[in-house]
């Protein structure tokens, strides 16, 4: 074995220092129209330190060979290599079991597993599953798509002119035929973070089953789901400084046991006659076909790294950025900030006078400066907050504040041109 | 600033952008197509009024970016009179200029001409096709709401 060996990671990391955090990001020395770059839009997708790009190129180099199947040595490298990945994960989130992590192509995939699982188990006529106004719409349209085929309802509790979820209202709405309670960590246009603790508390007091979309949780804050108390935990890889194309679904091993396979295939089965099929044990019974392999070892590499830094030194630098940008957009002239939670994480969504945040996201792009422009796939969540659009502003632990004050001199040129 | 960035929001569109022309519904409107961009979520409606195969009305409302409303602004401007042939003729030319960047059809284009600048933008050619779109739906009788997806 060589690189699947899992790497230890230092008993006291150094103190956070993000000049020598970025040098690890080899994408971050671009220019873009001349201009240094300046990503500011990482809750799209995060950019990848050395260490993911060159942990997957190894094992294409060095270990590749399709898992849980072949009797010789590459084979059984890749296999270590992709369940070591798995322990990694299962460590990271806190999970009481490697058996508890599914992977899949990322939290849109995990969302419809459960909805096609252990939704259609548990959700009939008449029944409801609850979400909010502020989730994404992976969030949103598999449990549509379920209550359709089922008769059943989709109820969203209401945020208020802030941005933050009523939790009274929240609580009023899971009633007697509530089956699943599905809400975001942190909110991807806004930045909310939801109290998912005392959400799942409150669930579970009226036998609700919680899932938690947590695509944009673990990037900045510390997740142990049995902390949480929820049922499920969904993410992505690619946020996590990871690579596309893996994800993760986290579920209580009872909740995994008890949900029908979702697709049918090779390595899901333990043995097939055209009589009868027996399934493959969790977590392999969701994992029908060949995976992701390299995927998968890319985001150990990825949670290796960060576990080898100062993480608590990273998510305190990105909190002092957060007030940083928050007090510097608010001073810019007719700048209106959209999402004023007390508790935020990672995101500013904001608004310029009568300028669209499409031309907002062209002018910056000029000046180097990457945001994302539009509404960010949470079409409710903006008609709820009257804006048809917002520009979003999201941070990684990679930036500074000196791209916070080049996104505030970009904002000036935007001002100059629509004066 | 950077002379493309000039070009593009130059002083016409930012005024159009501000104070588009033809805004509103169309009395008497004969056909009309929604223009939908999900990406930057421009949403737009176009009324025509088609008599004798000739354009002697447009309108448009709704909400979008400054490219695709001073473009609604100024196609509905340019189009008026004209027949459906000639309207059609100009969507190919107005099409070239800005997406292939064939700026020799710009002379032609009389004040569209001002959205050159776009062919610079590849990520803004849909806004400025987005309503021109719209029209090729109104005039086709096409009932679903055309996209730029």
């Amino acid at each position: 074995m060589t690189s699947a060996s899992p790497r230890v990671a230092p008993a006291e990391p150094r103190p956070f220092d993000v000049q020598r955090i970025r040098e690890e990001f080899p994408i971050l020395r671009s220019r873009v129209h001349g201009k240094p770059l300046v990503y500011l839009d990482s809750a799209a997708t995060a950019q990848k330190p050395r260490a993911v790009i060159e942990a997957m190129e190894r094992f294409y180099l060095e270990d590749n060979a399709n898992v849980h199947r072949g009797v010789h040595a590459l084979s059984e490298r890749a296999t270590e290599a992709y369940e070591g990945a798995r322990a990694k994960v299962a460590r990271f989130l806190g999970a009481a079991d490697p058996r508890e992590i599914v992977f899949v192509r990322g939290t849109t995939e995990a969302l419809n597993l459960v909805a096609w699982t252990f939704g259609r188990m548990r959700v009939g006529p008449g029944d409801e599953v609850l979400i909010t106004e502020m989730e994404h719409h992976s969030n949103i349209v598999p449990w549509q798509m379920l209550c359709q085929e089922k008769g059943a309802r989709l109820v969203a509790a209401p945020v208020d002119d802030a941005g933050e979820l009523r939790l009274d209202e929240l609580e009023r709405r899971i009633g007697p035929r509530t089956r699943l309670l599905a809400v975001a960590h942190v909110s991807n246009a806004l930045g909310t973070v939801n109290p998912v603790k005392r959400i799942a508390e409150m669930a579970h007091a009226r036998g609700v089953p919680v899932l938690v979309d947590g695509a944009q949780g673990v990037p900045h804050l510390p997740v142990d789901v049995r902390d949480l108390g929820c049922d499920f935990y969904a993410f992505s890889g690619h946020k996590l400084y990871g690579p596309t194309g893996i994800g993760v679904l986290w579920g209580r091993a009872e909740h995994l046991e008890a949900m029908p396979p979702w697709q049918g295939g090779g390595d899901m089965i333990l043995s097939v006659s055209f009589e009868k099929t027996t399934y493959n044990r969790i977590p392999w019974k969701f994992e029908a076909g060949t995976p992701d392999m390299a995927g998968a070892v890319g985001l150990g590499a990825a949670i290796d790294w960060l576990s080898a830094i100062d993480r608590p030194g990273a998510i305190a630098h990105e909190q002092a950025l957060l007030a940083h940008a928050t007090e510097a957009l608010g001073r810019i002239p007719g700048l209106r900030l959209v999402g004023t939670a007390r508790h935020k994480a990672g995101v500013v969504s904001f608004l310029l006078g009568d300028v669209h945040p499409h031309d907002i996201g062209t002018v910056l792009d000029r000046e180097g400066i990457a945001i994302r422009t539009g509404h960010h796939c949470a079409q409710p969540l903006m008609e709820r907050l009257g804006v048809p659009a917002t520009a979003r502003a999201s941070l990684g632990l990679y930036n500074t504040g000196e791209e916070i004050e080049a996104l505030v001199r970009g904002l000036g040129r935007v001002r100059e041109i629509f004066k | 600033m950077s002379s493309e960035l000039d070009d593009l929001y130059q002083e016409v569109i930012l005024d159009h952008g501000r104070h588009p022309r033809n805004f509103g519904k169309l009395e008497g409107a004969t056909a009309e197509a929604e223009g939908l961009n999900p990406l930057c979520g421009d949403h737009y409606k176009l009324y025509v009024k088609l008599e004798g195969g000739r354009l002697t009305g447009l309108a448009f409302e709704g909400s979008g970016c400054a490219i695709s409303k001073a473009s609604a602004s100024l196609m509905t401007s340019a189009l008026r009179g004209k027949t459906v042939a000639e309207a059609e003729e100009t969507f190919r030319r107005f099409h070239a200029m800005v997406a292939e960047g064939d700026k020799s059809k710009a002379q032609d284009l009389g004040k569209l001409a001002v959205l050159e600048g776009v062919c610079d933008f590849p990520t803004r050619v849909k806004c400025a096709s987005l309503i021109w779109h719209a029209l090729h739906a109104a005039i086709g009788g096409a009932k679903a709401p055309v996209s730029t997806e």
